[in-house]
């Protein structure tokens, strides 16, 4: 009768290292610069450089779309609203709260990017 | 007390306080990291208001209001921009730039680029623009005491000159800081309380239509006083009375008017001096109608839209404030802020160029349109109402000259004394005295040149060098020394030549007028092409560490990276 094999306890060689807290790996992925942090950072700086083009290309279409408008169709220039032609309505006064707006939505959605960032360090 | 003397009132108190809370602040500046960028412990709201404080200038204050008065709608993109060029920063550079640690513009692209020649380069042009910015700021406070109180015109511009060279030698940003959070407040109250009451002073008027089709015209006699002699367009013949000499006929067609008062008919349509054509109600209250005489409406007005668009971040004193934020993400908070103060008070100028054409026409005829916040308290309510109220708006002016001269001031210095001195708190001080004298003498020799139009020529310049510089240095890995220098050269030397000749006055009409007065729109995309292209043939000039940079602009700052700061 043959012996059923041993059964053998795998480890790493080095026991008596420190065990690092979830995340170390990841963060010093990242401050060594290794393939996987490199990956990471690129991934971080895409995803926000695509927010902040996006969103600037929201208002460069709506804003720079304005003068276009009035050129391309210029009955717009003479509209009125509430009693005021619409070029002074609209630049005048309604694009100011439109700004801080688009600025709020960017701050909001760019925090959760880097949130996001952060938490995939700290997880892994 | 008589008009005057409300005005001088309101002058000394505005500069005493401003003093005044400068040697608050100096009683807190002890080291010389304190001195340059107030030890980085300024809260958001205070620095929101500070970068306010500092931003709204000579331009927002009665540039804004003289350009609508002269050439109508399109001038309304002047604020847009101004306010929109905040919300570009807040997207594109805000956080990465703060994570930088860059104190100016030259700081960053050593960090970045590691080239100290492209550092001296940028240097350059912060004292380019910074100079081209404080000149109008100065001949605005030149106007501003010759207008109200009859002062010569050196009198404002070297008060202003004197006072933000003692306040920023003497206390350095801290101080700056308190003085220009406070500065944004009373610009806003000085300019939305006149504003209220003319417009309420309008209604009790009737509320008479401010774009009359039949263009401006003396609503009632009107004596006009010219300093010096004007050319004139006349379109109707008129009979004015000059004091001293009677009346004189003045038909149809080109005149030059004499120094001295003239008193104008009620009803009579006002001449306007040369460079400004007489526009119809329509045209002036329509969008690309060319009104004042603007050449190619459209092009100018993309042309302004990607100036203030993409100069705003390129600014030298916009720069700095961001150091005096925590980390990334309070200077992306403070952005935000930013929007809505400036957002608050760009509502207010238009009203005041919108009623001016009907009130002051006769600006349009002595040319000072950058005179009408002033003029029209006592033009629309006069008495001890609108003397008074001309006092707050004079108080108001200078508290503008003040700040944007002052934020200015520091961040010129900071790069002369950076660049050029010994970084102590000694030769700062120096520095600041250096880096005012010159636009004063400037200011002094040249004569008085349309502020709003001046400041705009400063937003192309800084759009046309450091919005590439940022913007690609930020985001693109494969920017290298060579291409940011050739970049910021050919940018920067296009829009310098181009506005140099604006101010020489070299083109007139037409196209090369229209191409030469806003520059933008040829010079950034240029000076984009020519970084980029010229980085992609020297591609083995990128920078080693540039993946450790892009890693120090990009990386939350609660992740903790053991970063060189």
């Amino acid at each position: 009768m043959t012996e059923p094999p041993r059964r053998v306890a795998v480890t790493s060689p080095r026991t008596s290292a420190v065990r690092r807290p979830p995340g170390r790996q990841t963060l010093l992925a990242l401050d060594e610069q290794d393939v996987v942090g490199e990956l990471l950072i690129r991934s971080l700086i895409r995803a926000q450089l695509l927010l902040g083009l996006r969103l600037a290309a929201v208002f460069g279409c709506l804003l720079g779309g304005l003068p276009l408008l009035f050129a391309v169709a210029p009955s717009t220039r003479d509209v009125q609203v509430l009693g005021v032609a619409l070029p002074w309505l609209v630049l005048g006064a309604l694009v100011y709260p439109s700004l801080v707006a688009g600025g709020w939505l960017y701050v909001r959605l760019t925090e959760r990017n880097e949130r996001d960032f952060v938490d995939l360090v700290e997880r892994s | 007390m008589t008009s005057t003397s409300y005005d001088v009132v309101a002058v000394a108190a505005v500069v005493l306080l401003t003093l005044g809370i400068g040697v608050y602040g100096l009683r807190l500046a002890r080291t010389t990291s304190d001195f340059l960028v107030a030890s980085r412990a300024v809260s958001p709201m205070w620095n929101a208001s500070a970068i306010s404080g500092e931003y709204l200038s000579a331009a927002s204050f009665l540039g804004i209001a003289g350009l609508v008065l002269a050439y109508g709608a399109d001038m309304l993109w002047y604020p847009v921009g101004f306010v929109a060029g905040y919300l570009v920063l807040l997207l594109l550079v805000a956080a990465p730039l703060r994570r930088s640690g860059a104190y100016t513009v030259p700081d960053f692209a050593e960090a970045r680029l590691a080239s100290p020649a492209v550092r001296r380069l940028a240097s350059l042009f912060v004292v380019a623009i910074g100079w081209l910015y404080l000149v109008p700021q100065l001949q605005g406070a030149g106007l501003t005491l010759s207008a109200t109180t009859g002062a010569p015109v050196w009198v404002g511009a070297v008060l202003v000159a004197v006072v933000v060279t003692v306040n920023v030698a003497g206390g350095g940003m801290r101080s700056a800081t308190f003085v220009q959070a406070f500065q944004y407040w009373l610009k806003l109250t000085a300019l939305a309380v006149p504003a209220l009451f003319l417009l309420l002073a309008w209604q009790g008027d009737g509320a008479p239509d401010l774009a009359a089709p039949a263009g401006p015209v003396f609503r009632e006699t009107t004596s006009v006083v010219l300093d010096d002699p004007v050319r004139v367009e006349v379109v109707e013949p008129v009979t004015v009375d000059v004091r001293g000499s009677g009346p004189r006929l003045l038909g149809a067609g080109e005149q030059l008017l004499p120094s001295g008062t003239l008193v104008f008919p009620a009803g009579a349509a006002v001449p306007h001096i040369d460079r400004i054509e007489r526009a119809t109600g329509d045209a002036w209250a329509r969008p690309l109608s060319g009104a004042g005489g603007l050449d190619h409406p459209l092009y100018a007005t993309y042309a302004l839209v990607l100036a203030t668009f993409l100069g705003t971040m390129g600014l030298p004193h916009v720069l700095v404030r961001f150091y005096t934020n925590p980390d990334g993400a309070a200077a992306r908070r403070t952005t935000l802020v930013v929007l809505g103060l400036l957002g608050v008070f760009y509502l207010v100028p238009t009203v005041y160029g919108a009623l001016g054409r009907l009130y002051t026409p006769e600006l349009l005829l002595t040319g000072r349109t950058d005179a009408v916040v002033l003029a029209l308290p006592g033009a629309l309510i006069g008495g001890l109402g609108g003397d008074l109220l001309e006092a707050l708006l004079v108080a108001g002016a200078f508290a503008a000259f003040l700040s944007t001269s002052s934020g200015l001031l520091v961040s010129t210095a900071g790069v002369l004394v950076q660049d050029v001195l010994r970084g102590t708190v000694r030769d700062f001080r120096r520095a600041a005295v250096a880096a005012a004298a010159l636009p004063l003498a400037l200011a002094l020799a040249a004569s008085s040149l349309p502020i709003g139009q001046v400041v705009g020529l400063a937003f192309a310049m800084a759009a046309s060098t450091f919005c590439p510089l940022l913007v690609l240095g930020i985001w693109w890995r494969g920017l290298t020394a060579p291409g940011a220098a050739a970049g910021l050269v050919a940018g920067g030397g296009l829009s310098a030549a181009a506005v140099l000749s604006t101010l020489a006055g070299l083109a007139d009409r037409g196209w090369p007028a229209a191409l030469l007065a806003q520059p933008a729109a040829w010079t950034v995309p240029t000076a984009f092409a020519v970084m980029v292209g010229v980085s992609l043939a020297t591609r083995d000039r990128v920078p080693a560490d540039v993946g450790r940079t892009m890693l120090q602009l990009h990386a939350p700052e609660s992740l903790g990276l053991s970063l060189r700061r």
